[in-house]
Order: structure tokens, then C-alpha cells, then sequence
């Protein structure tokens, strides 16, 4: 059986069961567990796990490199950024601290800590809060990246997250799926980190596509379906540890590849995806691959200029159009 | 001052002392006499081991450490094997970090020293992580966290600081002014003396001659207890005597190999470094003491420098004929996931 939840309740409830059957899990910072029905959701958690709980000061270079520091001496602490650009605060603490010491180590020093954040264009932003910085991540060895797209899939990637794995991850959480609602199974589960879903199948065109724009990948598939195109809709769910297989096989059963990520184009989640397929893949590939992101510039606040550079799901389906014509 | 503890313990901490100093020396002959053995800089320890072995005399094993760029005298003193880390600093598959690390990263995990790193100011957050797994797991260990005064010039030192008070972490820092920031001698800091930055966030500071291994074990001593009955954390400054070998741009032994023979008489130290061995050096200044005191002898210091230089010659050779990893081993160890 399941329950319809949204993505933002879907997590809270991962985090309340896993400070509930894992000791070590320690919640620092707090802004998803602190209004609406997540703080009542939570609310039990914090009486009977306060001091499991730390809500720091506004300094995220000091508290991401101190849970860094308490993953490394036996925690698992998930860190509650906010808006994913504050993590540029404390890039010298995930980049260069909990990325590396299992690597400088030989082995020896796990770091099983994770970052949570919230991405992308929001609505208003603007330049500083409409970030999304998964290339930045993904361009650092030792993190995993999780993007999740669902209800389901959030609540199971961060079970993973916080229960099973052994290396640091940044978990993003799209800004406008927090309230998105969906499915997710009474039962106990994890969601294997590295398993992409296929959230459509189809024959025509593959468009990979990540965190928000999943849903936007699926409406445009539906688009596409009136005028007899059929397209797959593959969600690799961690950018890291990519599951290439299943995007491999995608691509060499339709010969058309979308890669579609609400990042930016230079070095960014689609252009990786881009020149990986174009490596594996070559030789099915009927037409160019074709990239769907944000172009080269700072998020802009008004809505005309914030429209112009979000992926969106026409923006996807043209593409798609485009290597079928 | 001699350090409140048995004989044998007093001769323990000099033979740390001198352990490091000699495994320091056979870093700075890696670079003078092998061509290429040491690639780009290097920082040693030499003058500041009463700091590291006071320090760490005064912990118990399960407690953790987190050291800098200059980390060859904190493993050691916290009982590191120096085959290992000379090992390490020459990027051996026998050091600590199967030579991954290398000098600037020298860790140890098996003796809770789990991460160095080379940024200036970047453990001070690490170390109050790890005060904080073991104020949440209750196992009673406290966190030393080693920097230079330069760390106080970096943000993130003045933020792990604010938590750790505000977190009653069971951390000291413990800073070991060496008065270099990095080669900016004197400048970098507005603040007169560094003690006020962590008084102004009400952490109780205290002050050591970081030169006297007594005075800065007896002193750490009563800090480790308070802090292990939650009364943490604290602050020490230790002043550290420079030693003149480290004012180039490369460590160089300016007055050649120690004698420990010069504890007692300077004459023959070049003489435009002969005040810091006749008044600097920790190591003389302690073996001095330790042959007036009582159940001990000149004899008994000379012999024990005799026995640490047979050993710490040995650790060079295992370094130097240590095979160098496999170049494929490279691409291992990016996440723990995919190796087991």
C-alpha cells in the first residue's frame, strides 16, 4: 500500500524513521522540520532526540566542516543547508575536507555525512537564490550526487543516504517539488543509490533528465505522444553514482538523446551526460544529442527574463522535435 | 618545569622529543641529500616538540587529533610509528596513507587522527565535529585540535569556535603561536594579542611556554580533565620558540644534526644560531633539566639519544626502501562504496 504525500513530507518522514532506528543520525540546522505539518510530523523526533538535533549558527563553512568532522568520528549527520547557493559558503569544508579524507586515508576514514539542499529557480530568486550547483558537485570526486524527482524516491535516496552509505552526498531537492505530491509505500524501503528509473518508456527519442526536470520531461513526452512520438523518459536519480547502463540501453534502442538538467550549460549535468553517451554510444545515434539547460548567465529576477532561461518542458519537447525532423 | 609524572615517564616524553627531532632531520636530508625525493615544499616540527609531546602526554589513546601542514611531530607524539611517516612524506605504499597523503597529510586513523589537513584553519571545524560525535556518543573522548597562529587570520577558525561554546564541545584548541602566519611575520591580525578573540566568545584561555614539555603537560593535563567533565572547551596559547632552519624557503639544519652533548655545552653551534640552541631549544633545555633531577643522569640522556638515533635511522631506511605504490592504485579509493 502507499500513501500520497508531497516530496517535502516524504522526506521528513525518512529522516524521522532513520533518527529513530539509527543512533548515529544527527540533524544540524533545521528548516525542513520546522514549519507546516513537517514540524508536527517531527515534533515527537525532537522530544525524544533534542540533543541529536543542533540548530548552529549562520555560519555554514563551520557546521558543514563540523559534520564533516562527526561523520569521520563515528556520526551520520544530514545537514540541513537551505538554499543550496549557501553551500558556496562552505565549499573549502565539502570539497576539499569531506570529499578527500577517505581517498587521503587509503581507505581508512569514512565520511558518511550528508548535505541537503534546495535548488534552482524558484520564482524570484534572483541571482543568489535560484542556484544550482550539481555540476559543481558532481565535478568532485568522492561526493555522490542524489536528485531525487519523486516522493518516493526522496524518501528512499536519503534512507540510503543516511542509513547505508559509508562517503559524503549532497542530496538536492528542487525548490518546486517540495510540494509536489505523490505515491510512497507504507512499507520500509531504500532507494539503491546508482539505479536510474525509467519514468516512461517510449521508441523514438531518450530525453535523460534530472530532478524537476523529470516532471517536465514527462509532460513533454505526453506532448510528443499526441503527435505519434514516443518517447522514453529516463531519471538516473544519483548523478552520482550514474547508472550508465540504463542509459545506455535507452539510447541505443531509440538513437536520439535529450539530456535535460535545470543547471547551467557550460560543464554542466547535461553536458557530462552529453559527452558520456556520445562516447558509449556513437554508433546508434541517429542525430546530434541536444542539451536543455539554463544558458550562460545568472539567473535574472523578473519573470519575462526568468521564463527566458528555465528548461522548460517545451523547451524539452522541442528539442526532441528537432531530432526527429 | 618537569612534568608531574614518574621518572619514566619524564624520559618517555624525551625520547618523543628526541624522536621527532631525528625523524625531522631525515626529512630535511631527504631533500639535501637525494635529488627529487621530495617534490615541492615541505614544513617540520623541529623546535616546537615540547609542544606536540606535552600535549599529547597528556591525552589518552582514544582521544582524538587533528593536526596541519605541519603534522610529521603530532603523529609522532601521539604515538605514531616514524618508519610510517617518513614513509608517508616520501609517498611510499608503506606510510600511513599507503602515500596518498603525503608530508602535508600526514593521518593516522587507528590513533584518532582521522584527517590532517594542509588549509590553514580547515581541521578547527573538523576536530569540533569530532568533539561533537563524542559529546552525542557519549565515549568520554576529548578532541585536540593543532593550528598556527595564521589559523586565526581564517573564518572558519572564529566559527568552529562559536559553536564549540555554544555546543560546550570537549575540544582545546590548541594553538602553537610559531609567529609565522604563513611567512607574514607580525602582520594579518588586528587583534594585539590572540588570547581576546577567544575570551571575547567567553572560552577560557590559557597560556604556555610552549618551549617546556613540564610546563605545557602539567598545564594541558588539568585541561583534558576538565574538558573530559564537560567544562570544555578551552583555548591554549603555547608560545613556540622558531628555530632558524625554518626562516628559508626550505627547512635546512642551519647548525647540522643536534648534539645532545650541546645541552650542556653550545660552543661548538655556529654561531649565528647558537642563542636559539643555547636558550631555544626545548629539547636541550629539558635534557638539561632531566640530568639535574633526581633518579637521572647526563649518562642516562646520552644514552637514550643514542638509542632513538639507532631507531629513527632504521625508520629512514624502511622509508627509503619502501616500494612506491602501483601507478593503477591511483584511481582507487574515491569512494568507499566501490571498494568493498
Amino acid at each position: 500500500m502507499a500513501r500520497e504525500m508531497t516530496l517535502g513530507e516524504a522526506l521528513v518522514e525518512g529522516l524521522a524513521e532513520a533518527m529513530e532506528q539509527e543512533p548515529r543520525v544527527v540533524l544540524i540546522g533545521g528548516g525542513l522540520v520546522s514549519s507546516g505539518p513537517a514540524a508536527a510530523r517531527f515534533r515527537t523526533v525532537r522530544e525524544r532526540h533534542g540533543r541529536r538535533i543542533k540548530s548552529p549558527p549562520i555560519a555554514e563553512l563551520g557546521y558543514c566542516g563540523i559534520a564533516a568532522g562527526a561523520a569521520m568520528a563515528g556520526l551520520r549527520p544530514l545537514v540541513d543547508v537551505g538554499t543550496a547557493t549557501f553551500s558556496y559558503e562552505a565549499i573549502p569544508q565539502i570539497n576539499n575536507e569531506a570529499a578527500v579524507a577517505y581517498s587521503n586515508s587509503g581507505g581508512q576514514t569514512n565520511v558518511p555525512v550528508t548535505y541537503f539542499m534546495r535548488y534552482g529557480i524558484r520564482g524570484g530568486g534572483g541571482v543568489q537564490h535560484s542556484g544550482s550547483p550539481q555540476p559543481w558537485y558532481w565535478n568532485t570526486p568522492g561526493l555522490q550526487v542524489a536528485m531525487p524527482a519523486t516522493p518516493a524516491d526522496a524518501k528512499g535516496l536519503l534512507r540510503t543516504a543516511l542509513l547505508k552509505s559509508q562517503d559524503p552526498t549532497i542530496f538536492f531537492a528542487h525548490e518546486r517539488l517540495l510540494g509536489e505530491r505523490g505515491p510512497v509505500p507504507d512499507e520500509e524501503y531504500e532507494t539503491e543509490f546508482g539505479k536510474a528509473a525509467v519514468a516512461r518508456e517510449g521508441g523514438d527519442v531518450t530525453i535523460v533528465a534530472s530532478g524537476v526536470q523529470v516532471p517536465r520531461a514527462l509532460a513533454a513526452a505526453e506532448s510528443l505522444a499526441r503527435d505519434g512520438i514516443s518517447a522514453e523518459v529516463v531519471d538516473p536519480r544519483t548523478l552520482e553514482p550514474l547508472d550508465t547502463d540504463t542509459l545506455l540501453a535507452s539510447v541505443q534502442k531509440t538513437g536520439r538523446l535529450v539530456v535535460t538538467d535545470e543547471s547551467h550549460d557550460n560543464c554542466g549535468v547535461a553536458a557530462n551526460m552529453a559527452a558520456l553517451m556520445a562516447d558509449l554510444a556513437f554508433d546508434s545515434l541517429k542525430a546530434p544529442i541536444k542539451r536543455v539547460a539554463i544558458p550562460h548567465v545568472p539567473v535574472p529576477f523578473a519573470v519575462p527574463l526568468e521564463d527566458y532561461v528555465t528548461p522548460t518542458a517545451d523547451r524539452i519537447e522541442e528539442a526532441a522535435r528537432s531530432l526527429l525532423e | 618545569m618537569l612534568p608531574d609524572m614518574s621518572r619514566d615517564h619524564r624520559l618517555d616524553l624525551l625520547r618523543k622529543m628526541l624522536m621527532i627531532r631525528r625523524a625531522e632531520e631525515h626529512v630535511v636530508r631527504f631533500n639535501e641529500e637525494h635529488e627529487g625525493l621530495i617534490r615541492g615544499h615541505f614544513h617540520i616540527y623541529i623546535g616546537q616538540e615540547a609542544t606536540g609531546v606535552g600535549v599529547c602526554a597528556a591525552l589518552a589513546l582514544g582521544d582524538y587529533v587533528f593536526s596541519t601542514h605541519r603534522n610529521h611531530g603530532h603523529v609522532i607524539a601521539k604515538g605514531g610509528d616514524p618508519g610510517k611517516v617518513l614513509a608517508e612524506v616520501i609517498g611510499r605504499e608503506t606510510g600511513y596513507c599507503l602515500g596518498r597523503g603525503g608530508t602535508f597529510h600526514v593521518a593516522a586513523p587507528d590513533l584518532n587522527m582521522p584527517h590532517t589537513s594542509a588549509i590553514v584553519g580547515g581541521s578547527t571545524a573538523l576536530a569540533s565535529g569530532a568533539a561533537l560525535a563524542a559529546q552525542v556518543l557519549e565515549s568520554n573522548a576529548v578532541t585536540v585540535v593543532f593550528f598556527g597562529d595564521g589559523a586565526m587570520d581564517e573564518g572558519v577558525f572564529y566559527e568552529s569556535l562559536n559553536m564549540a561554546k555554544l555546543w560546550d564541545l570537549p575540544l582545546i584548541f590548541l594553538m602553537e603561536n610559531n609567529y609565522r602566519r604563513a611567512g607574514r611575520v607580525n602582520d594579518g591580525h588586528s587583534a594585539d594579542d590572540l588570547t581576546n578573540i577567544p575570551r571575547a566568545l567567553n572560552v577560557e584561555t590559557t597560556t604556555v611556554d610552549g618551549g617546556d614539555v613540564g610546563q605545557v603537560y602539567n598545564a594541558v593535563k588539568e585541561l583534558v580533565q576538565r574538558t573530559r567533565a564537560g567544562e570544555g572547551p578551552f583555548f591554549v596559547e603555547a608560545s613556540t620558540h622558531p628555530w632558524p632552519g625554518n626562516d628559508g624557503a626550505h627547512p635546512e639544519l642551519v647548525a647540522g644534526l643536534t648534539d645532545i652533548n650541546w645541552a650542556w655545552d653550545p660552543s661548538p653551534v655556529p654561531e649565528k644560531v647558537r642563542s636559539w640552541y643555547a636558550e631555544g631549544d626545548g629539547i636541550l633545555a629539558y635534557a638539561r633539566e632531566l640530568a639535574d633531577s633526581e633518579d637521572c643522569d647526563r649518562e642516562t640522556v646520552v644514552r637514550l639519544d643514542e638509542e632513538v638515533r639507532r631507531e629513527a635511522d632504521a625508520a629512514a631506511r624502511f622509508a627509503l626502501t619502501s616500494p612506491l605504490p602501483p601507478p593503477a592504485a591511483a584511481v582507487r579509493y574515491a569512494y568507499a562504496g566501490r571498494d568493498e
